[in-house]
């Protein structure tokens, strides 16, 4: 018998094709007011999540899908409650799985648009590792991470992307252990695409959105998003003050990394073999990295991602990574099309596998026996 | 159990004799559990009925020669329908000390011991503490012992194959395989057939193991010491088409089988855990029949995917044993929650924790049934028997699908890894298991809404949208919903109306009446079980009866919702004895149901029942000496 493994290994589907290319679309025009559901949305005043759900609500009508084929899942947390507000199908699952849920949708129907909202907590803690294998499958899911360094529906407790010396409820005394960063952590799980908004910048996050939305394979993107309860002001420094700018780096596919007014500085490589901030006239423009978010090797991304600590002091936004690379979900539609097809050749049926190879069999009793 | 002697072509006796119970013991590395399995095979293929107990330990390759290391396969075949593994051997087949050591005390006196001397070495002995080589005293006196160089023998058989001599001896297995096939008159071909298939990328091994288990039956033909051959006859077992089955082939079978009668693609998310892990393989070998399967990266996100893809309209399954179960166990309350359909395959092992991964035990009836937060009901359905686990399969699909409502399958290892004989079902006789998804809005207020949580009248099941269905966008979860309308619900009143719902629904499973098997119409003690103990308790009662005793039987195959008449059955018998290989979980359920003083008797030993000692236990009763 030939392994039908070793036939598959090439015929899996090559990158190439978009993640919403088996999805059906519609003519008909949408509006945000159409992916907007009859429920009262319940975050508290200032909460981050409303600026996500408006730039969600209006971009999800420029993908021009069929309502019916969106659904989005989520886990357990303040912004997991974000499926009830979008009118698609949508599941609130529990606490960390919703890349499990979102897993088994994406296997079974290649015509959905599968959507994962989850927070710091719900994806980094308690739901770390589902996470970091959907990554490295590569399911065809784009996973909307709201980071706002805090657990907020349990009422305050730091979170595992939390800074260190962080005072809690439940850290009086600060907090002791050392925090994720999350794209870091993706890219260490090698996921394909890459991306980081902050949630008051909509056009940065829906740019991201639609690169994310129509990358095949798993997306994350990171959302710096506030918590104004238990938070408050934690991304400030990135929204107003007279040095945005000069902490804020935004990342252009091909184009030299700089920042600040009129460019002022640059991303050039360190002495230690990472990333560093110089000023560009003091090192030259051709000294200025070129961001190249296809680049296979994943090195230079992950240097951008370490640039700045919690402190916020240089903070990339854009889209750190896209690769192509096989998905899981692909690589099993093809496994279950390949061997579907030998069956059929075959002529196998339900009846010759209950068969099986070797069987017997008892004839009726003669009547007249003795 | 001997009836009839003749003399056979050889000059030698032959017995004719009802029924056999072979146990064959050895390292792990031995290949107890392949001449096990294939010797099982050519009694299948001879027509007797039987019934398989593989017992091996959980490392993998525990040191060699050690007690902890023995694995041994016992197998009973027999004349007439049969309904356990048996309680002890006639012939035990000890291939060095270690297993004689570990199994000889099962071996009735007077009964058949084959030893392969050459692992006898003062070494090898000292290994599991025999001070004198058991061989040389008179400590196995009692029982009939052919001592057979088998590892020698095989040596010398294969010695023109110009193997080396180690690996030659790992042959051995097969020459005492073909030892045993002369001994009981089983055919040659369908073994050699069967080595030829397996080692077809390897020839050479294929001889070997052909030649080795050649000279084994050569050597009972052409030796002396073997005066008696036995000859069982086949059984007369109910008209049909047979093979021989284990209970996870039946249960991926059974998945197979629902995904086809439902034409619904399957979806099994899993994690490998003993002893199901089977169920796993078996089933990625059917992707061609619409069955993907996904090995996850724990339980939990196992049973998350499957969810995820009912939701999406599959045939979500999963598969684990008890520590998964646990694991799992917040997921099928959000299953509860959502009430989507979902098939959740325990196959139980010892616990608790790890426990003993081999070994049976049936203690997950009370995590099946209340492992959860919050009232959160869940059907259970045990098969009995191995190729019950079929049928089994296929009820908890019909559940799970009516009723969207998760469905937990109880196995566990004794009928997961033992065989019987199966009599193939007709595929046009299988149950039609097709569903109905939502299409339409539903709302009763006439205003065009889509609402997820209206019941039917009858199931009381909640309709099954699937997302890529225009106008019945909707949005579920864990929170309590609003009655009908689905929505989020903090409402006192509504939570209270929904628990009961829930609860009313699964009250609500039809599932047939117990039935009572009392062959006099007298008796007075009812002995009831659930799953595998059917066997055991089956034969214990027989042996019962034919003391000239009553003893009424049942055996429950659903255990949520239990039967509609199981309380007028135990309250029409003056005593019920519950046997369980648990602490007594089924006689508390039955206890607190139907207030009947129902006896528990108990035992967590690894192993199935013996229907010897449950004999005892059931004489007892009904002579009025209850089990404590």
């Amino acid at each position: 018998m030939t392994s039908p493994g070793s036939s598959l290994a090439q015929d899996l589907p090559t990158p190439g094709i978009g993640g919403l290319d088996l999805v059906p679309t519609t003519d008909e025009p949408q509006k945000a007011k159409d992916y907007t559901s009859d429920q009262e949305v319940r975050w508290c005043p200032g909460c981050g999540d409303y600026a996500v759900l408006a730039s969600v609500r209006g971009f999800l009508p420029e993908l021009g899908l069929k309502r019916e084929n969106i659904v989005f899942v989520s886990g357990i947390g303040c912004s997991s409650r974000f499926p009830y507000y979008l009118d698609t199908y949508g599941m609130h699952s529990i606490h960390g799985r919703a890349p499990t849920i979102a897993t088994g949708l994406a296997v079974t129907r290649p015509d959905l648009s599968v959507w994962v909202v989850t927070g710091d907590g719900d994806a980094l803690s308690i739901g770390g590792n589902h996470l970091i294998h959907a990554l490295r499958r590569n399911m065809n899911i784009t996973i909307l991470l709201f980071n706002n360094r805090i657990y907020g529906l349990t009422k305050g407790q730091y979170s595992p992307t939390s800074e260190v010396g962080k005072v809690t409820k439940s850290t009086p005394m600060g907090s002791i252990d050392a925090p994720f960063n999350p794209v870091s952590l993706a890219l260490g799980a090698e996921a394909t695409f890459v991306g980081r908004a902050l949630d008051s910048d909509r056009k940065g996050l829906t740019e991201v959105l639609r690169q994310a939305a129509a990358h095949r394979g798993a997306s994350l993107v990171e959302i710096f998003q506030d918590c104004p309860i238990f938070n408050d002001g934690s991304f400030d420094v990135l929204r107003k003050g007279d040095d945005v700018a000069e902490r804020l780096i935004t990342l252009v596919d091909g184009e030299p990394i700089t920042f600040g007014n009129d460019g002022e500085w640059g991303v050039v490589r360190s002495a230690s073999g990472g990333l560093e901030v110089a000023r560009v006239a003091d090192v030259g423009a051709d000294a200025v990295v070129v961001h190249h978010a296809g680049e296979e090797d994943p090195t230079q991304s992950f240097a951008l991602s370490r640039l700045s600590d919690q402190d916020l002091t240089h903070t990339v936004t854009g889209i750190f990574r896209k690769v192509d690379r096989p998905t899981y979900d692909d690589g099993a539609r093809a496994q279950v099309a390949a061997a579907t097809e030998e069956a059929e050749a075959r002529g196998d049926t339900l009846e010759k596998l209950l068969r099986g190879k070797d069987t017997w069999a008892v004839m009726p009793e003669p009547l007249n026996e003795q | 159990m001997t009836t009839d002697t003749a003399v056979g072509p050889s000059g030698r006796e032959v017995r004719q004799t009802h029924r056999v119970v072979i146990r064959f013991a050895g390292d792990s590395g031995d290949g107890m559990q392949l001449t096990g399995d294939r010797f099982t095979s050519e009694a299948a293929a001879f027509g007797n009925d039987l019934a398989t107990l593989p017992n091996f330990p959980a490392e993998i390759r525990a040191p060699a020669g050690t007690l902890p290391g023995v694995s041994s396969f016992q197998l009973h075949f027999a004349d007439y329908d049969i309904l356990t593994p048996g309680d002890r051997p006639d012939v035990l087949v000890a291939m060095n000390p270690a297993a004689l050591k570990a199994n000889i005390k099962d071996l009735p006196h007077g009964g058949i011991l084959i030893v392969n001397t050459d692992e006898f070495t003062k070494r090898n002995l000292a290994k599991v503490g025999y001070d004198a080589n058991p061989l040389e005293d008179d400590s196995l006196a009692p029982y009939t012992v052919h001592q057979v160089a088998m590892a020698t023998l095989t040596r010398g058989a294969l010695e023109p194959t110009g193997m080396s001599k180690k690996d030659a001896e790992r042959a051995k297995n097969m020459f005492a395989l073909g030892l045993l096939s002369w001994m009981y008159h089983r055919g040659t071909e369908g073994t050699e057939q069967f080595l030829r298939e397996k080692f077809a990328k390897k020839p050479d091994l294929a001889e070997a193991n052909i030649l080795a288990f050649r000279a084994g039956w050569n050597y009972g033909e052409t030796t002396e010491s073997f005066a008696v051959t036995y000859e069982v006859a086949p059984a007369r077992l109910a008209e049909g088409t047979y093979r021989q089955i284990t209970g996870n082939l039946a249960l991926a079978y059974g998945v197979v089988a629902a995904g086809q009668q439902a034409k619904l693609p399957v979806f099994l998310g899993t994690y490998p855990i003993t002893p199901a892990s089977d169920v796993l393989h078996e089933l990625s070998k059917h992707k061609g029949m619409g069955v993907t399967t996904f090995q996850a990266e724990d339980e939990i996100a196992g049973i998350g995917a499957a969810l995820g893809a009912a939701f999406g309209g599959a045939l979500g399954v999963t598969s684990t044993s008890g520590p998964g179960v646990a694991l799992k166990s917040e997921t099928i309350g959000l299953a509860v929650a959502l009430e989507l359909p979902l098939l959740i395959l325990d196959v139980q092992r010892g616990g608790p924790s790890t426990g003993l991964p081999t070994k049976t035990e049936q203690a997950d009836l009370l995590q099946a049934m209340y492992g959860r937060n919050g009232e959160a009901p869940v059907p259970i359905i045990a098969p009995q028997s191995p190729g019950d686990c079929f049928d089994a399969a296929l009820d908890a699909v019909r559940m799970a699908l009516t009723y969207r409502t998760p469905v937990f399958l109880l196995s566990d290892g004794a009928i997961a890894n033992g065989s019987e004989p199966w009599r193939i079902p007709d595929v046009d006789d299988l149950p039609d298991l097709s569903v109905t998804f939502a299409t339409e809005p539903n709302a009763p207020d006439g205003s065009g809404e889509f609402w997820p949580y209206l019941r039917d009248d009858d199931t009381l099941a909640r309709p099954w949208a699937i997302p890529g269905t225009p106008g019945l966008e909707h949005r579920i979860g864990g929170l309590e919903k609003a009655d009908g309308r689905g929505t989020i619900s903090y409402d006192p009143d509504n939570h209270d109306r929904m628990v009961r719902l829930r609860q009313a629904k699964i009250a609500g499973i039809e599932v047939p009446d117990v039935t009572v098997d009392d062959p006099t119409g007298d008796a007075e003690v009812l002995v009831i079980g659930w799953g595998s103990s059917y066997g055991p308790i089956g034969a214990a009662c027989r042996r019962v009866r034919a003391a000239g005793l009553s003893v009424a039987q049942a055996h429950l195959r659903h255990l949520n919702p239990l039967p509609g008449n199981l309380g007028d059955v135990l309250r029409s018998y003056r005593r019920v004895v519950v046997p369980e290989m648990n602490l007594g979980q089924l006689a508390m359920l039955l206890r607190a149901t139907f207030l009947v003083d129902a006896h528990s008797y108990t035992k967590v030993a690894g192993l199935p029942f013996q229907a010897e000692e449950l004999a005892g236990v059931l004489t007892d009763a009904v002579k009025g000496d209850l089990p404590a």
